[in-house]
């Protein structure tokens, strides 16, 4: 069976992830395409790793797909996330959802972004020119109050 | 035995990818108290899975189960 939430060290081709989505009912697909940036709030980035619990971690896109069906129930999605050393351009992630209307497949590629920003295990290493620090979450809130990560419903 | 995997700063700080507790049964809040007192790590910000889930302070552990650290997540 095809498999449409990877987490993956090799490059990441957005056709391939793409087709994965294609489909007669299909009106839209939208893309979303993570890539590594070069300067953040000023500071040079060199290079990043990026490492993953791997098999949860595609346990949690695979729920993201889930999470994305019930809201969007004619949506199809497609996730893929890199791990190892990046330099700066390289793609880091690929989602593809494909939708009968263009506004769901906006919305859910947009949904599946900040929910993997939340509940997917892969961590963030930034190589600067005066040093390197694994990046904690980037949602502002550093602790997890409740004990785990919060559900679905603070998206909204 | 627990086996503990540590991802990211954990692992650099730990020194290794998982640690060994010589427990068949505690609690995840347990679990975290020993890693601060034994390993000095700091657990406020970090949160257990059980066998790939997100696991609440409460829910227990047993020998066998697979426990992973997971500190703030940052991938996207």
């Amino acid at each position: 069976m095809e498999r449409l939430f990877i987490v993956t060290d090799q490059p990441i081709s957005v056709e391939e992830v793409t087709k994965k989505v294609v489909r007669p009912e299909a009106g839209a697909i939208s893309n979303f395409i993570g890539t590594v940036r070069e300067y953040t709030h000023g500071r040079r980035t060199l290079s990043l790793t990026y490492e993953a619990y791997q098999s949860m971690a595609e346990k949690q896109l695979k729920r993201i797909g889930e999470e994305i069906k019930e809201k969007w129930p004619d949506a199809k999605t497609a996730i893929t996330h890199r791990t190892g050393d990046l330099a700066i351009s390289d793609i880091a992630v690929v989602i593809a959802v494909s939708t009968p209307h263009r506004k769901d497949a906006f919305r859910a590629s947009e949904y599946a972004i900040e929910r993997i920003k939340q509940i997917v295990p892969i961590w963030k290493k930034e190589h600067w020119e005066d040093g390197e620090e694994w990046i904690g979450n980037q949602l502002e809130t550093e602790a997890y109050p409740e004990g785990k990560p919060k559900g679905e419903e603070i998206y909204d | 035995m627990i086996n503990v995997l540590c991802f990211a700063h954990l692992k650099e700080q730990v020194g290794q990818e998982q640690l060994e507790l010589a427990r068949d049964e505690l609690t995840v809040k347990e679990l975290l108290q020993e890693l601060h007192e034994q390993h000095s790590i700091d657990t406020d910000s970090l949160i257990v899975a059980v066998n790939e889930e997100y696991a609440d302070v409460d829910d227990v552990i047993k020998s066998g189960d697979t426990v992973a650290l997971i500190p703030p997540v940052s991938g996207g």
